[in-house]
């Protein structure tokens, strides 16, 4: 009798178990494939956005006149930011595919500079068609080999979450012909690197190569970094400083060092250049206090250190308080002219006027002993080339990087439309307008951060 | 017993008139701001403050929401400029004592709405009429000792429906929302926190380098989410709740703090399965990760 009741039990555990084991098994099934879903879609959307971008390319060639152009040519900005959003969204990550993504942004910086120039003015050149026609030539190989691609995996039936996996394991990735068919992909975008994308995009390439080498002074050792620190903090001889070399790949040859004071138990990071010995960044890590001192206080120690460590003159352009800290921008100010692209950051803790950290990349990178100020036409005329109803503040002159990163020099206003604040750059050579930037005001916070 | 009740009343009336005029002196002096200067971009009390008797006077027609932004700035140099004051933008001792005395605060009543989350405005009397409120915000008149004096509340629920509570606001960095920072918190607790403080900026850092390449997606959101690119967000980590220094980083990332030297991509030695990024160029070892091109 027990070994009856018994043995029922056991069966009915058994059963229960295996039902909830299937479920669970359909469970996960059905997450799986939602994932699995996701990618066909962002991988078939790729192909067909492929296709269609290859197409429009093609029909560029072709067009003559600018109210056909133009707005072909906004179609393959469109689509190389879609292709670009649906790569985005597939498991590359690990993935040599980087190239195919620049190619794809550089493209559409080239087609939607084209796209609004006045091309009844300016029509394409020479140099541009025979650039249209290698994105072409280039774009044609990325459709072949990704159709490939996706006619292999529909005919294979092969899936996405399994690229995924191989991809994040490292199991034999070689075999997997999604994964070679990217490669491919990417190699071929590799041979068309030297495709030239005129100035706009190429100088967004220079800004990339930037480097550290137009800097004065020599070599220091490591022993210079950590004498030039302590001179940099006024510190005294019981912190611990540790200095550690960058590799050998880096962009910017510099030291990394660590401060440790034992009396605040604050931690100091700084890099500093190789070549010559100048701060890239100093963070200060301590636990910043209730703010006692206002960021008016803060932002003349913020000036005191700037004049202590720095030749130039500088001007405050943004002053930003988070909480316990404010956060302060200065550009270099140069015979009067602001050099925006010249800013440095300083941080400050409100609790006793520490400084808190610096960050100089940018003006070491920028920086120019010597510019011939441009400044051709008055400030009356530039005023006319404002929009009517913007209502101008303040008037200043500023070297700023325009959208197509070349340095020009313009006349700031600062002023209000409507509830907005503006700042407008006019170029002080021809009058165009450069640059609107909206000064953001404060958010209000939907929960307490 | 009369004369004595007639001499406790009297008391009572001079007591009273003590507490009167104490209560006027109070909104008007003594309790007006502290001794600091404020300038463009402060935050906290004495903002909310300044911004309350600029709307008294019809100056600041913004949310009261103690962040000293732009509008701020305008209406307090109008300020400046019609009371003969040097016109500099700055709420120094002679600005604040002249628009200390030229209008009134009601510390509570200010702080009270802020707390409730709700919108509201501090007109004063004259003004009051012309702006929001003047049915709801009852009919005290100007002149009466009790501050408050014409404080047009708008209802919250008057106002178009909001998701949450208004409390007061916050600056965060050009070009980013709170929802951003809030998010690359997440990412960087999830990735980094067992890392020195430098590690986690730097691991903001390349979230935002990645967001400026060209190889990458072009939102913080597209970069965290790219499939595969964070194991932090692979497995779910980013979904623990960042404690302060994570959000310390992001802000330090997003003022432009970048240790890494322009990396767009790290790895931990020690747990990468991934053979390819061994070949990235290696610019530097932060913590446990390592930072490359």
């Amino acid at each position: 009798m027990i070994r009856t009741i018994l043995i029922v039990l056991l069966f009915v555990a058994v059963a229960g178990t295996g039902y909830w084991g299937y479920s669970e098994h359909q469970e996960k099934n059905a997450v799986l494939l939602q994932a699995e879903n996701n990618y066909q879609r962002a991988f078939h959307d790729l192909n067909f956005h492929m296709d269609s971008l290859h197409d429009k390319i093609g029909e560029t060639i072709a067009m003559n006149t600018r109210n056909q152009l133009s707005p072909a040519l906004a179609q393959v900005w469109r689509l190389t930011s879609e292709a670009h959003n649906d790569v985005g969204q597939l498991p590359l990550a690990l993935l040599p595919f980087n190239k195919t993504e620049e190619f794809l942004t550089k493209m559409g910086e080239f087609s939607y500079r084209a796209a609004v120039r006045d091309l009844d003015k300016n029509p394409l050149s020479d140099k541009e068609y025979s650039t249209l026609k290698e994105l072409y030539a280039n774009s044609t190989e990325i459709q072949n080999e990704l159709r490939k691609t996706e006619s292999l995996a529909q005919k294979n039936n092969l899936r996405w979450m399994d690229v995924e996996m191989a991809l994040a394991t490292n199991k034999q990735p070689e075999d997997n012909t999604i994964i070679d068919g990217f490669k491919t992909v990417d190699k071929s975008v590799e041979g068309y690197s030297d495709v030239d994308f005129g100035t706009e995009v190429s100088n967004m390439e220079k800004m990339k190569d930037r480097d550290l080498s137009q800097l004065k002074g020599k070599k220091i050792t490591k022993e210079e970094a950590k004498k030039i620190a302590v001179d940099f903090f006024q510190l005294k001889k019981n912190v611990k400083i540790t200095v550690e070399s960058t590799g050998k790949d880096a962009k910017y040859d510099a030291y990394s060092l660590t401060l440790y004071n034992p009396d605040t138990k604050g931690t100091t990071y700084m890099d500093l250049t190789k070549k010559g010995g100048y701060p890239l960044y100093v963070l200060y890590d301590r636990n910043v206090g209730k703010p006692k001192i206002s960021l008016n206080e803060a932002m003349l120690q913020a000036e005191d250190f700037l004049k202590k460590h720095m030749e130039s003159q500088m001007e405050m352009v943004t002053s930003d308080q988070y909480d316990n800290i404010g956060v302060f921008t200065y550009a270099r100010l140069a015979n009067g002219v602001r050099i925006y692209p010249e800013t440095v950051s300083v941080k400050v803790a409100l609790d006793n006027g520490d400084i808190m950290g610096y960050e100089g990349t940018d003006f070491l990178l920028a920086h120019v002993d010597k510019r011939t100020p441009i400044f051709k036409i008055s400030e009356k005329e530039a005023r006319t080339n404002l929009n009517p109803k913007f209502q101008v503040k303040e008037t200043s002159k500023a070297l700023i990087r325009n959208d197509i990163n070349e340095e020009v020099y313009c006349y700031e206003f600062l002023g209000i439309l409507g509830n907005d604040t503006f700042r407008v750059f006019i170029n002080a050579e021809n009058g165009n307008e450069e640059e609107v930037r909206k000064l953001k005001e404060a958010e209000p916070s939907y929960n307490d951060i | 017993m009369k004369r004595n009740s007639a001499y406790i009343k009297g008391a009572f009336i001079a007591i009273a008139l003590c507490f009167g005029l104490l209560a006027g002196f109070g909104q008007n002096n003594a309790h007006a701001f502290s001794n600091q200067v404020i300038q463009v971009g402060a935050t906290g009390e004495d903002v909310v403050e300044l911004q309350s008797r600029l709307q008294y006077l019809g100056f600041y027609t913004g949310n009261i929401d103690g962040v000293f932004g732009w509008r701020t700035y305008w209406a307090l140099r109008n300020f400046q400029y019609e009371f003969g004051l040097p016109i500099d933008g700055l709420a120094g001792g002679t600005t604040k004592n002249k628009l200390a005395n030229a209008s009134k605060y009601d510390k509570a009543w200010v702080n009270k709405q802020i707390d409730n989350g709700k919108k509201f405005s501090y007109y004063g009397g004259e003004k009051k009429s012309t702006k929001s409120g003047a049915a709801k915000g009852g009919t005290a008149k100007s002149g009466t000792p009790k501050a408050g004096t014409a404080k047009g509340t708008k209802g919250a629920g008057q106002s178009k429906a909001k998701p949450a509570q208004v409390k007061p606001a916050k600056n965060i960095p050009n070009g980013y929302s709170q929802n951003d920072v809030n998010l690359m918190a997440n990412a960087v607790y999830g990735e980094a926190r067992g890392e020195p403080y430098i590690g986690q900026v730097a691991v903001a850092a390349v979230i935002i380098n990645r967001v400026n390449s060209a190889s990458f997606p072009n939102t913080v959101s597209g970069v965290i989410f790219e499939p595969g690119a964070f194991t932090a967000v692979a497995d779910g980590q980013i979904y623990l709740t960042p404690n302060q220094q994570a959000k310390k980083a992001v802000m330090d990332a997003l003022n432009g703090w970048d240790p890494t030297g322009e990396a767009e991509y790290y790895f931990n030695p020690d747990t990468a399965t991934s053979g390819w990024i061994w070949s990235r160029p290696q610019i530097k070892k932060i913590g446990k990760h390592i930072f490359c091109n």
